[in-house]
């Protein structure tokens, strides 16, 4: 609970930090964009590394996110947050790369990793359970990685995707389900 | 909403911990007599663990020192990109423009030689539009090439 309290306040300040720049960015300074940037380039890296499943591309495609961001802020509403705004345009990049890869490229094991404390067995598992994943169709892919390799709450999925949050658990529902019946040896 | 719909959004609060009191009173009786959630959520509540043991491997370290600079630049170079554009389509075309005027006007450059070089223009220049107007075809009907603009 306190967590979350902490986590409330924390993410009302980064608002209104953003907000701050934006404004600073929209009357022409570059430099103000650094602190977007660097604020977000994570959350963006690792929602990309989901979409190409490599360092390389994954860097690529949240800096061109970026960078059409950045030519875009005149649209953005102020009043609501950045990210949100900003994993439309990085999920559209991302999108559009896969397309014009014009196969849906399974992201190769090497991506993700265990706990250090896991065993073997538990290791070998996760392998399939990565795999199965990323078998499953961009909606439900994505729906899982934010939840558990972005550890989003359903509630800033919601936000993220500009859904309600009855449909991300609906969608979360339906991936489980799938990845359940890709598993079905094994779970 | 009919039940089954309900209770699969309940069944995930309940394992997600979103679930207010009332939801889980009423999940938790609902499970009691419903083999088939039971089941469900016991092999949601396996991959959800499995789950929880992965997580993206870390790239190094200098991908994030240089991240910064690389949009910035990326920023930069938009305009530059630009102007060069712009000057290279001018200079190419003013340069072709004189090089056929000058073969046309040209009593040497046989006749048939200059049919083929406006024939060859006026192709080029029906594959040029043909292009254009297909790229802005695509442009407005693909869903994915649009910036969001809320």
């Amino acid at each position: 609970m306190l967590l979350r309290c902490v986590f409330n306040i924390e993410s009302k300040m980064d608002n209104e930090s953003d907000r701050e720049a934006i404004i600073e960015i929209r009357s022409g300074d570059k430099e103000a964009y650094k602190i977007i940037v660097n604020r977000y380039m994570k959350k963006a890296f690792y929602t990309a590394l989901g979409f190409a499943g490599n360092f390389d591309d994954a860097a690529d495609l949240s800096q061109e996110a970026f960078v059409r961001a950045y030519r875009a802020i005149s649209k953005f509403d102020i009043k609501k947050p950045f990210f949100p705004w900003f994993y439309r345009i990085l999920r559209n990049v991302c999108l559009n790369y896969k397309r014009k890869k014009r196969r849906l490229q399974e992201v190769p094991i090497e991506t993700v990793q265990c706990n250090e404390s896991q065993s073997l067995e538990k290791e070998s598992l996760s392998r399939e359970v990565w795999n199965a994943i990323s078998q499953l169709g961009v909606n439900e892919k994505e729906i899982i990685l934010l939840k558990y390799f972005q550890r989003l709450s359903c509630k800033e999925i919601a936000k993220a995707l500009d859904c309600p949050i009855g449909t991300v658990m609906s969608r979360l529902y339906y991936a489980r389900k799938q990845l359940k019946e890709k598993l079905k040896r094994i779970i | 909403m009919d039940s089954h719909e309900k209770h699969k959004i309940l069944m995930m609060k309940y394992l997600e911990g979103e679930i207010t009191k009332n939801e889980k009173y009423e999940f938790e009786e609902h499970i009691k007599t419903c083999k088939e959630c039971q089941e469900e959520i016991e092999k949601f509540r396996n991959l959800k663990e499995v789950m929880k043991g992965m997580r993206y491997k870390k790239p190094s370290d200098d991908i994030w020192k240089t991240y910064w600079t690389r949009v910035y630049n990326r920023i930069e170079r938009g305009l530059g990109w630009i102007f060069t554009s712009i000057s290279a389509i001018i200079l190419i075309s003013y340069g072709g423009f004189k090089v056929v005027e000058s073969l046309i006007k040209d009593p040497g450059v046989a006749l048939i030689a200059k049919i083929g070089i406006l024939a060859g223009i006026a192709g080029l220049a029906i594959l040029f539009v043909s292009v254009l107007r297909e790229r802005i075809f695509i442009s407005k009907t693909d869903k994915y090439s649009k910036e969001v603009e809320k």
